[in-house]
């Protein structure tokens, strides 16, 4: 496994290297080097937003193909909720994952099921006294990431309870174990609406190793489902909606924390929001707040950079399947506690820091001060770095010089030329 | 050695939503800087809290703020009507703020006593009538 792998990567032959990518990233995570973006892997967090911003489609989530169905015998599909919202009222929940087993699954297992497991789980860990609130979600991998990067302090607030991702996947798995079906046949596959899950799965955080086997993009199955969907007969002959109206309700924003009813909640949206309701969290404690949904794309997973629709047409669609959905919860709670914990820890990561020495770090920013005053603090951009700040701090890490800056360029052409 | 960062801030009158632009400013320097993440907590809860009472007690003011590698050191001045009686004000759930700052949920009587909690040393210049000055200091 690459220390660094990311779901989020240039197509450098359609970069123009314009600055806005490098204006919109909430890491600061990439620069325009020579004319194309650049992405520091350390300080990405797969947020999606440069895939979103990026005016030439030059920044691109990779996923597995749809063709690696082909990888497996017995092939699972895990939608996730998301999915729901991406067709019209006439394609109701049923015919969508009916059409799953149209092209080419021989199972559908809902991740909105093993949503409501952990919605379970999560009443239930808000009743810990010893807890300290308030407590975040931790089912969008992009915030567990830029909370390692940017909010050390709130790393032990964590929901450390699985995703529903890899909860379902565990299930899946198992039914078709029990089914008889051989454990090195079966592939789990998770359509996605979220780039960061691939990057999830090769390099998980709540888990030693994802159960889940590959990632599809809900873009990539989009158009086969919906022709599956127009061919197949609307009659329901099978039931394979599960789970209520609770799980469903998850792909979209106050979903997950909703649904857990007691207690005071936020539900905040868009990265940028969340990094202001975290700023607020460090410093004001919020103890009087039992739980922050905090979701990095704007409407929650409606607005991942997979999906097909536009997030607000989805969240009416999604809205509709909701309340066709059987009110509330209808998966069984888990037995065991364990099933779901987190099996492994997640830690600060202080890849910001300037050096790993103090005193260097400190003669940095006296560094990184001193040529500040001498830019022109108009974050233009020409230079490549989202600010003039972060322009400094390039100079001193040494990937940068001074000249970079098109004004300090300009200053020294017409030195030369007086002399 | 004796390298000091050096950073001043204007701390608005009544602005509930841009208080605590100092805190966060000198938070992200501290995680450039590489302090341990607990010392930036206190740095910025004692901060944010002196930060906040002066802009509801003290009609905003300033913060000075020098870094160097063994302690932070935060200087809140305001020139509002100071505190009468320090001992009183220190205790937690004491507060002189009005019911429309309360409502804010601001004004808990929590602002003195947390900066102590959080801070190594913290002295307090004040005099009824003549400002206060707040000096934080967090060992880093």
């Amino acid at each position: 496994m690459e220390q660094y792998f990311h779901s989020v990567t240039l197509d450098k032959d359609k970069c123009r290297g314009c600055t806005n990518c490098i204006k919109h990233c909430p890491t600061q995570a990439i620069r325009v080097r020579n004319g194309k973006a650049v992405i520091i892997k350390e300080r990405c967090i797969d947020c999606g937003e440069c895939i979103r911003i990026c005016p030439y489609h030059a920044k691109k989530a990779v996923t597995d193909p749809f063709d690696s169905i082909n990888d497996f015998e017995y092939r699972i599909a895990m939608p996730a909720p998301s999915l729901y919202g991406q067709f019209g009222p006439a394609y109701t929940r049923e015919r969508i994952l009916k059409g799953l087993l149209g092209i080419g699954f021989d199972h559908v297992f809902e991740v909105a099921r093993a949503a409501e497991i952990v919605t379970m789980a999560t009443s239930k860990y808000l009743k810990n006294p010893d807890i300290k609130k308030p407590v975040i979600s931790s089912a969008c991998p992009a915030i567990v990431r830029l909370i390692q990067i940017r909010f050390p302090s709130l790393i032990d607030r964590f929901l450390k309870i699985k995703s529903p991702m890899e909860i379902a996947a565990v299930l899946a798995r198992n039914e078709a174990i029990e089914k008889g079906i051989p454990p090195e046949k079966i592939g789990v596959f998770f359509i996605s609406p979220c780039a960061a899950k691939v990057t999830s799965v090769k390099a998980p955080y709540e888990n030693l190793k994802s159960e889940v086997d590959r990632v599809l993009a809900i873009k990539d199955i989009y158009v086969p489902l919906l022709e599956q969907m127009k061919k197949q007969k609307t009659a329901d002959d099978a039931k394979f909606g599960i789970s209520g109206s609770v799980g469903v309700s998850w792909a979209g924003t106050g979903g997950e924390s909703s649904a857990l009813k007691e207690g005071r909640y936020i539900a905040v949206h868009g990265i940028k929001n969340v990094i202001s309701i975290f700023e607020e969290t460090v410093k004001d404690g919020f103890e009087d707040i039992d739980f922050i949904e905090a979701l990095a794309c704007p409407e929650g997973c409606l607005g991942g950079p997979l999906v097909a629709e536009n997030p607000f047409v989805a969240k009416t669609n999604l809205r509709i399947e909701a309340e066709r959905a059987p009110s509330g919860i209808r998966q069984a709670p888990l037995g065991d506690d364990k099933q779901y914990i987190w099996e492994s820890t997640v830690e600060y990561r202080p890849i910001l820091k300037l050096d790993d020495d103090m005193f260097k770090a400190m003669e940095k920013m006296q560094k990184m001060d001193e040529i500040s005053e001498e830019l022109p603090g108009l974050d233009c951009g020409a230079c490549g770095a989202p600010s003039c700040r972060a322009l400094a701090e390039d100079i001193v890490r040494g990937n940068a010089q001074l000249t970079d800056c098109i004004f300090k360029l300009r200053e020294k052409v017409d030195e030369l030329e007086s002399k | 050695m004796g390298q000091v960062i050096v950073r001043d801030y204007d701390i608005p009158a009544d602005d509930f939503l841009s208080a605590g632009e100092a805190s966060s400013a000198v938070r992200n320097l501290l995680i450039q800087l590489g302090v341990a993440p607990d010392r930036i907590k206190r740095t910025a809860i004692a901060m944010y809290e002196a930060e906040i009472n002066a802009v509801i007690h003290g009609h905003g003011g300033k913060a000075h703020v020098e870094i160097k590698s063994d302690r932070i050191t935060i200087v809140i001045s305001d020139e509002g009507p100071g505190i009468e009686d320090l001992e009183l004000a220190m205790q937690e759930g004491y507060s002189t703020a009005p019911d429309s700052i309360r409502e804010m949920g601001f004004g808990a009587g929590m602002g003195l006593p947390n900066m102590k909690k959080n801070a190594d040393e913290l002295v307090i210049d004040t005099a009824k009538g003549k400002g206060t000055v707040v000096t934080i200091t967090v060992y880093l």
